[in-house]
């Protein structure tokens, strides 16, 4: 007994040890008339979506070095931010981990998380410590009517996208009967419930909800009942990486329907899976083209050279941090209690829109552009929704 | 190893006690309060591996949709603590049914053991790799269902997950919000570690009687050989479903209080590889030994925060860039792990003293 | 009318993925009474394995006709290797062990091989070179396409070579000799552990082919296709009668179907209570019905001893 006492006291304080090296090796030195800032960037940076949580990453780190070129002042002190990264690995639990590892690291804002499963978790315990959290991707309509006054987002939410989704689909596409299909993900089926309600208050008819899921390659037995109630357009609540491979057994299939997606069509990663099928497809994206946006373009032609190419919602991440800073700016304070007023009521030009938040933190307007893919590229057909520049 | 006195042990438990009970506050200062709540995390699965124990460790009843009965305990209170109801039932429940944790949590158990015995029944036939299979299936199904059961009535709300669930309160206190007691403050992370520290001690307290039980002994029996079992007058039906009942328990309970320290639950929690995350936990400590079961579920539930600790780092410094993903490296690692104490170790890390005496006396006789 | 015998076909086809699949499961729990777990990993490294030599081979100017079947023994190759690999170090050691330790060994090397394969290929989804022909043609309003055609006549094929091998061959003979009784086989001059391997590295084989097969079909290749395929698969063979080769035919073949037209009709019979939401499930609940009633598949003899 007593020797296995000893073994497991020592084994504790062994891993405790461990980790100490590994956080005092953190601990940076902060010259006095500097003013150090920490933000918090959280996505998953290992796991399956990986790519997208580099890409956020990317984003908000871009941000933070054009802060940090810009000599931001507060308080009469000279700014330097710093962007702490972590990765919640798109799982719930370890999204509450990593949100308490940001507060003991006395961030004074958080941009994250990605997905709305991690999100939603996360934002109690942002809103316990008072630190204010903005998620450049979360369209969960959950994650900002939990009654935080910490939440904000930057993306429209699933409500606002699927609305404008629906509406397209049934004013602007014609689309009489239409097919849904979903992944039965808080994202996928999110989306394609809202869209299921604008599209019938549209005055069209949904004549199948079919389902499949975010691991599935086999669509045939699901476009096959769809093909069965002669639909004229099918939207898929879901990803690239089932929306391709579905383009594809659409046109194998001779479903001869007008697909539509969500941002999750958006990708390059559609583009590769679905081939010559990618034609025609309809996606949209919240927000305005880059394009159009003042800086839009040479945040692309940057980020492209710096990184890679944009996955997703790198723009959004970027417009997150700068309009916290912007936020910051206006309060003259980096505390979150002095500065989050201002950032309720902020208006401010970012990338991707003019960034202005309702009652509940989420994007007032929250404008949607819809892209067709025509002849290898995506071109921009409408931005619908008020939050536009101009 | 050399056995202490009577007095040198007790001294030895009161040390043990209390480094434990400081053990938050240690961590808290020298790791910070993430720490505390991946300790808070550990325990949960500690209690899971226990549960998961008496049905592969005690009983030899391969389960691999173990993480079903903590889904199943989980929505139990999520959807008894939280104004969810409300939207299925508006007319019945306009505020949601928001019942006392302490008046779910018996009836979570209880809801968890009677699917315990839905699968047990119809799988009462079937051994080893089979069982492993349904059980596996049993798992997913579970899981489906939570994730589509919003519709026609929203009973789980899908897979957007129920949020807003009520906190643990104990005694009037709320467990979500700090707390000052006897002079000291206690965050909602330490005020956790200490009612899943009692929770884990009653799991281990329950374990250790049933091991030294009959109902124990004739587990073991079934496990070594079933037919020998049934010969010498040992239930082996009734003894196979309480099994199943009694680790369902135990999974249930701590899919609640899982509920009450997220305040969210959605399907994605409860994948199959949190199955065999847990299976890992019982195999690499050493099935049937409640020390084993503890030290694995530790070291599992630990090992992915000290591998990101470590194993980035390490990488960026020495090639600036992070080449192996710690998750996949995690991954291999417990693969690898499974095969290798199947091979070398198969009584596990930690092997109970009747497990390592029939693999010692298997040795004489082959 | 047209909807439903299109169904048809889309459940052949996919029945037939898992019949090639299956017959792997099959030939090994045949002759050791084991569930190699691993099985679907397989498939997805052969998969992969085939997609690499295809790329590399195109991006060398050698001619699809050439390309394709050298990189299908390339994945054969390979996948025969690993067979045999996993039978040496994960089961051989552990053939009088507990039931249970084979087993668990399987599981890990299942999640060892899943993660392996992402750490060489990647997470991202691998698109398959359009090589081979993709013609559709129209049956009685329904469309089937030249991939598919070949999928469903390759299972065919293979099934009946398997039954030759198995009832018309010395190593047949050897075998069946070895799955009735090991020890007197052994007696009998039979060189077991010979056997085994082959046996495994003959399972693999049909793993890569398979793997070739579906990601010609569906355009695709990612490490983590084999897993859900591989239980599917198993499914299939204890539905048709695990051990046995028709059966896993037979149980692939129905399976397909099965899903294919629960998923097409679910929502019609449950007056929309349950949909294709629920497609996975009846796999899954075809599996207990069968174990539950009839332990032994729907071919399968003698099975309720060896469970």
């Amino acid at each position: 007994m007593s020797f296995r006492t000893v073994q497991s006291l020592f084994f504790i304080s062994m891993t405790l040890a461990l980790v100490a090296c590994d956080k005092s090796s953190e601990k940076q030195e902060v010259a006095s008339n500097e003013l150090l800032v920490r933000i918090g960037a959280v996505a998953p940076l290992t796991g399956p979506q990986a790519h997208l949580g580099k890409d956020n990453e990317n984003g908000a780190r871009m941000a933070i070095e054009d802060a940090n070129a810009k000599g931001i002042m507060i308080g009469g002190k000279k700014v330097r931010f710093e962007l702490i990264s972590e990765d919640d690995q798109a799982d719930p639990k370890t999204a509450t981990i990593v949100a308490q590892k940001l507060v003991d690291s006395k961030v004074s804002g958080v941009i994250g998380h990605l997905n709305s499963g991690t999100t939603i978790p996360a934002a109690r315990i942002y809103n316990d410590n008072g630190i204010a959290q903005i998620s450049p991707s979360a369209t969960a309509v959950a994650y900002t009517s939990q009654g935080y006054k910490t939440a904000f987002r930057v993306m429209a939410n699933d409500a606002q996208q699927g609305l404008v989704l629906g509406q397209y689909a049934a004013t602007r596409l014609g689309g009489k009967k239409i097919a849904v299909i979903d992944d039965r993900t808080a994202y996928g089926q999110g989306l394609a419930d809202e869209f299921v309600k604008a599209a019938e208050a549209a005055g069209a008819q949904i004549v199948a909800h079919e389902y499949t899921s975010d691991k599935a390659v086999d669509f045939t037995a699901v476009l096959t009942a769809v093909k069965g109630k002669h639909p004229d357009l099918l939207f898929y609540g879901g990803m690239d990486a089932q929306g391709g491979p579905m383009a594809r057994q659409i046109k194998a299939l001779a479903l001869n329907v007008k697909f539509m997606m969500g941002d999750g069509g958006y990708t390059p990663e559609f583009i590769k899976l679905a081939g010559e099928a990618a034609e025609g497809t309809y996606a949209s994206l919240p927000g305005v083209p880059l394009d159009k946006m003042p800086g839009g373009k040479a945040f692309s032609e940057r980020f492209v050279a710096k990184y890679q190419p944009i996955q997703l919602y790198a723009p959004y991440s970027y417009d997150a941090v700068n309009v916290m800073i912007a936020a910051m700016q206006k309060a003259d304070s980096a505390d979150p209690a002095q500065y989050m007023p201002a950032l309720a009521n902020i208006s401010h030009d970012g990338i991707t829109a003019r960034i202005q938040f309702d009652a509940k933190g989420d994007l007032k307007g929250g404008a949607v552009t819809l892209y067709q893919f025509q002849q290898g590229t995506w071109q921009a057909l409408e931005t619908v929704g008020a939050g536009t520049a101009n | 190893m050399t056995r202490g006195s009577r007095q040198q042990q007790k001294l030895m438990f009161w040390l043990m006690l209390g480094a434990v009970l400081l053990l938050p506050f240690l961590t808290d200062a020298v790791l910070g309060r993430g720490w505390v709540r991946i300790l808070d995390f550990a325990m949960l699965y500690i209690m899971l591996a226990l549960g998961l124990n008496i049905v592969v460790g005690y009983a030899g009843l391969l389960d691999l949709g173990y993480i079903a009965f903590f889904a199943v305990g989980a929505y139990c209170y999520a959807l008894a603590g939280s104004p969810h109801l409300a939207l299925a039932f508006p007319a019945v429940l306009p505020e949601g049914l928001h019942l006392s944790f302490w008046l779910v949590l018996p009836l979570a158990a209880l809801v968890a053991g009677g699917f315990g015995v839905l699968l047990g029944a119809p799988t009462l036939r079937l051994r080893g790799d089979y069982l492993a299979i349904v059980t596996l299936g049993f798992g997913e199904i579970i899981r489906i269902f939570v994730n589509n059961l919003n519709a026609p009535v929203n009973l789980t709300n899908g897979p957007q997950g129920i949020s807003r669930i009520d906190p643990v309160e104990l005694a009037g206190m709320s467990l979500n919000t700090e707390q000052q007691l006897f002079g000291l403050t206690l965050p909602s992370v330490h005020l956790y570690f200490y009612l899943f520290l009692a929770f884990t001690a009653a799991v281990i307290f329950v374990s250790h009687r049933l091991e030294k039980s009959r109902i124990g002994r004739a587990w073991m029996a079934i496990r070594e050989d079933e037919i020998a079992a049934s010969a010498m007058g040992i239930d082996t039906r009734n003894l196979k479903l309480l099994a199943f009942a009694m680790g369902a328990m135990f999974g249930g309970v701590s899919g609640a209080l899982f509920a009450g320290f997220q305040s969210f639950v959605s399907p994605e929690s409860f994948s199959l590889m949190e199955s065999i995350m847990v299976l890992c936990m019982v195999v690499l400590g050493g099935m049937g030994n409640i020390r084993g079961v503890i030290l694995g579920g530790l070291i599992l539930a630990l090992l992915p925060e000290i591998l990101r600790h470590s194993i980035v780092p390490l990488q960026q410094s020495l090639f600036g860039k992070t080449i192996i993903d710690p998750e996949a490296l995690r991954m291999v690692l417990f693969g690898t792990a499974l095969i290798a104490v199947m091979l070398y170790r198969p009584a596990g890390l930690w092997p109970s003293r009747v497990r390592r005496r029939e693999l010692e006396s298997d040795e004489v006789a082959s | 009318m047209e909807i439903f015998f299109q169904q048809l076909i889309n459940g052949l086809v996919q029945g037939s993925v898992y019949a090639l699949v299956a017959l792997g499961y099959t030939m090994v729990y045949g002759i050791l009474g084991l569930i190699n777990f691993a099985h679907g990993e397989v498939v997805m490294i052969g998969a992969m394995l085939a997609l690499s030599a295809l790329n590399a081979l195109i991006g060398w100017d050698v001619s699809p006709l050439l390309a394709l079947p050298f990189s299908l023994v390339f994945a054969m190759a390979g996948c025969m290797a690993l067979g045999y690999g996993i039978e040496r170090i994960a089961y051989r050691p552990l053939r009088h062990a507990p039931r249970l330790a084979p087993l668990i060994t399987a599981i890990g090397l299942s999640i060892v091989l899943q993660n392996l394969a992402m750490m060489i290929w990647g997470r991202e989804y691998h698109s398959f070179p359009p090589l081979i022909s993709n013609q559709s043609h129209h049956i009685g309003g329904a469309i089937i396409n030249d991939i598919q055609i070949i999928i469903i006549i390759m299972a065919l094929a293979i099934m009946s070579g398997l039954m030759i091998v198995v009832h018309r061959t010395r190593l047949g003979r050897a075998m069946r000799a070895v799955a009735e009784n090991q020890h007197a086989a052994q007696l009998m001059g039979v060189d077991i552990n010979r056997v085994i391997s082959i046996t495994f590295m003959l399972g693999s084989a049909l793993a890569a082919i398979a793997g070739l097969m579906v990601s010609a079909n569906y355009g695709l290749a990612h490490y983590y296709m084999g897993f859900m395929l591989g239980l599917k698969a198993f499914t299939a063979a204890v539905l048709g009668g695990i051990g046995n080769l028709r059966g896993a035919m037979l149980g692939g073949l129905l399976l397909g179907l099965i899903e294919s037209l629960g998923a097409g009709y679910i929502g019609d019979l449950t007056g929309g209570f349950m949909g294709s939401n629920y497609q996975d499930v009846l796999a899954f609940f075809v599996l207990i019905a069968v174990l539950v009633f009839r332990p032994s598949g729907l071919l399968g003899e003698r099975l309720a001893e060896r469970a």
